[in-house]
């Protein structure tokens, strides 16, 4: 089992790290795991991608054409990403600042409004970890219990009031994200 | 029960740092340069002076630096450096001279498009520069490439290993990709640096102060045209050893194939899925992936000419290592190349669809 | 009185140091490479850091210090004996280490490397002679070259317009807060030579007591380069060398240090 995922977004989204906190989930719970971020000049304000691989099995290329998964958080990543879905692939996107709505048939598309609920929430750090909830609703390719374990382990002690908040986010994601038909 | 090994989740040039410290380092010398400005933050952040005692020193250009790897190297400690292309041109005068000097060290190269200031994105074309000696005169250096982070974990200690086994300078040469990207590792143990009287030991040339013995010197200098023939002569005998003895390789699906593509570093990964997809088809295509890039696995490569109908280089260049491939296959079967350059990767689909259109007819 | 009495040690009133080698020097006559070959070699001896001493020769005339002075050396690329010397201190920081350079090495090609080094504060020596020339080259214009001075690249002498102006380097250093002890020599009289060794032990003593860069300018002559007779030489650099490079200390304190 195999799942080839790509998440991309404005940087400053927590586009990269919303990816590490998976694949070192996907870590925790025994799979291989491959992270590679479209690095260069894209910081904040440009456009960043990650490609994060979860298989059972030892990982080829840790880049790739086609993805299984794609989790896109503004329009360039939709134009971009959209064709690059597999037939009958996953695309998860938050219509926040977005001018068109998906276009392909033969894939399954989920919106995730979670710019809004950050901000509902009063918690706008806390986005990513929405959008992740969300995909985790979705398709669970972790364990909800593995990504609050990460956490745990990866964030520095001083930051662990901050755990409740993320997972408060983590399970707001898990209820409004939606399927378009 | 069986302890569980300790796996971390990290970026390849992370694990370089940690591996370094691990495999007894006792000093870094480096020059920011994108994209492995992680390996001297990791060891900065970690602070390995406050542990085992390993130097790190950010200096002022990476000329500085590989000179202090010069002076390190000298003084018989296990030293390395780390860039990126542009950074690791500048330091080729310095590589000469160590090899000359016949001083252990490590340079690591995470390779970025050029030519010139480039892209900071991945590439393979200082292959030539790497393998055929870039800076002046007749010199190798031992050259491995890494193409996961383990293996950017694993052959940090072992090219450190390599380097004094030989007294010469070795080389990780890594890519964009391999540095930038996460995956699980297990760091290799913790060895203690070595002691003075050690090191006074194992490299009883170095200049640890001139103590019951005559002085040494370190120095690649021979003022008479036959004495430093004399040296070249004893450096080419130690790279023919070299030849002999440290080749290392890895094959996927070779067995039956009927092609064979070339590929190291993070294009092996890339031909990995290639040979998925072939396989798929029923194109029965194998991976060679030259671990060491110099000493080059040119015997294999015979090997296999003999059974298949043709080989293709797929690389991160304009087309470097199939120079090598055909030097090896020497015109018995056709040797193709695909690349991609300045900073884009190719797909395994294109890669598949080139070999269709020019191996597999 | 047999030759074999003459050597008796109690008759003897000057041997050469162990810390020379019995090799014979390649300096031309009149050169004043020998006579601080010899200074630092005495120094190291009185010191007993013989053991503990690593120096690091340049490219230059001085290429084969190493073959001079009984100690263990490193020969350094063109202009990067300070980085050499920056590994060698931090690796082994129990040993005495020291730079000799020349003008071109270090104020040309070496700048870089010789401004960061102090500038850090390593606790190393540098030995600079300044003959205002590449010798070992055959005379072409150095940093230090003074205006009008002839040169085999600046034939009708150095035009400030055209060739820039003679760099005062130590000046340069002695302005950083990682130097220690800065100052300018010369050998040409036996009166300086002394004021000179007393300058070396001092540089050396700071490297062993990690007080930061030392720097010792010896003002030079180059009588081959300039292309004078030894004493001449001598004559015209009292004249022109000493009016740019003035002799004596530019700075004696210690590295400063910031916090922690």
């Amino acid at each position: 089992m195999k799942t080839e995922i790509i998440i991309a977004g404005f940087g400053g989204q927590g586009v990269l790290s919303m990816g590490r906190i998976l694949a070192y989930a996907g870590m925790l719970q025994g799979k291989e795991i491959t992270w590679m971020p479209a690095y260069g000049p894209e910081q904040r304000g440009g456009t960043a991608n990650v490609t994060v691989i979860l298989s059972d099995e030892r990982i080829s290329s840790p880049v790739l054409q086609q993805f299984d998964i794609a989790v896109v958080l503004n329009q360039p990543s939709m134009d971009k990403f959209e064709p690059r879905l597999k037939s009958g692939g996953i695309l998860l996107y938050d219509s926040n600042g977005m001018t068109r709505k998906p276009k392909r048939k033969d894939i399954s598309i989920y919106r995730i409004d979670a710019t809004d609920m950050a901000t509902e929430m009063n918690a706008p750090k806390t986005f990513n970890m929405i959008v992740l909830g969300g995909l985790l609703q979705v398709v669970p390719v972790v364990e909800i219990d593995k990504v609050m374990l990460g956490l745990q382990n990866t964030l520095p002690e001083r930051h662990h009031h901050l755990l409740p908040a993320n997972e408060a986010a983590l399970r707001k994601g898990m209820e409004i994200v939606e399927k378009e038909e | 029960m069986k302890v569980m090994e300790e796996i971390k989740l990290m970026k390849g040039n992370e694990a370089i740092a940690h591996a370094a410290i691990r495999c007894g380092c006792d000093g870094y010398f480096g020059y920011p340069i994108t994209p492995q400005s992680e390996v001297m933050e990791t060891l900065m952040q970690e602070k390995p002076w406050e542990t085992t005692g390993m130097v790190v020193l950010q200096a002022e250009s990476e000329v500085a630096a590989i000179n202090m790897v010069y002076g390190g190297a000298g003084c018989g400690k296990k030293v390395l450096t780390s860039s990126s292309s542009p950074g690791v041109s500048l330091k080729q005068e310095g590589i000469s001279y160590i090899a000359c000097a016949e001083l252990p060290c490590l340079i690591v190269n995470v390779m970025r498009g050029g030519p010139g200031l480039g892209t900071i994105q991945p590439s393979q074309a200082d292959y030539f520069q790497a393998v055929k000696g870039g800076g002046h005169g007749d010199y190798k250096l031992i050259v491995l490439a890494p193409s996961s982070v383990q293996e950017m974990a694993d052959f940090t200690v072992l090219a450190l290993d390599l380097a004094f086994k030989y007294n010469t300078p070795s080389m990780l040469l890594a890519d964009g990709i391999v540095g930038q990207m996460m995956e699980k590792v297990v760091l290799p143990p913790f060895v203690p640096r070595r002691t003075e009287e050690e090191i006074r030991q194992q490299c009883p040339w170095a200049t640890t102060g001139k103590v019951n013995r005559k002085s040494n010197v370190i120095t690649s200098l021979a003022l008479q045209a036959e004495e430093m023939e004399e040296t070249n002569l004893r450096l080419q005998r130690k790279y023919a050893q070299i030849v002999e003895n440290e080749v290392r390789f890895e094959e996927v699906q070779c067995d039956d194939a009927d092609y064979i593509l070339v590929a190291f570093g993070s294009c092996a990964r890339v031909g990995e899925k290639v040979v998925e997809l072939a396989r798929n088809e029923g194109i029965k295509l194998g991976l060679l992936r030259p671990i060491t890039l110099w000493p080059f696995p040119t015997k294999e490569i015979q090997r296999l000419a003999k059974q298949v109908k043709g080989f293709m280089s797929l690389e991160l260049s304009a087309g470097q290592m199939v120079e090598d491939v055909r030097l090896a296959v020497n015109g018995t079967v056709p040797v193709e190349f695909y690349g991609r350059q300045g900073g884009v990767v190719p797909l395994a689909e294109e890669t598949l669809a080139a070999l269709k259109e020019k191996l597999v007819k | 009185m047999t030759a074999k009495e003459i050597i008796k040690p109690e008759n003897l009133v000057y041997t050469k140091t162990k810390v020379m080698t019995d090799v014979p020097m390649h300096y031309c006559p009149g050169c004043s490479h020998g006579v601080i070959h010899k200074l630092i070699a005495e120094a190291i001896e009185e010191m007993g850091i013989q053991e503990k001493t690593i120096g690091v020769a340049p490219v230059g005339c001085s290429v084969f210090a190493y073959n001079y002075l009984d100690v263990d050396f490193q020969e350094a690329a063109h202009g990067r004996a300070p980085a050499v010397a920056t590994a060698i201190k931090r690796l082994q920081p129990d040993k005495c280490v020291f730079t000799y350079q020349g003008d071109g090495d270090l104020a040309a090609i070496g700048t870089a490397e010789t401004i960061h080094t102090c500038n850090r504060g390593e606790n190393i020596v540098i030995f600079f002679i300044n003959n205002a020339i590449y010798g070992m080259t055959g005379g072409q214009m150095a940093p230090t070259t003074l205006e009008g001075m002839k040169t085999s690249t600046c034939p009708y002498g150095r035009n400030t317009d055209i060739y820039g102006f003679p760099l005062k380097i130590s000046d340069l250093l002695a302005e950083l807060d990682g130097t220690c002890y800065v100052t300018r020599q010369s050998v040409h009289k036996v009166g300086n030579i002394v004021k000179a060794k007393k300058a070396i032990k001092k540089a050396l003593q700071n490297s062993m007591d990690g007080k930061g860069t030392s720097v010792v300018e010896f003002v030079s002559s180059c009588n081959s380069g300039w292309k004078m007779s030894p004493h001449k030489a001598n004559l015209w650099m009292e004249e022109n060398m000493f009016a740019k490079y003035p002799l004596g200390d530019l700075k004696d304190t210690e590295k400063k240090h910031y916090g922690q």
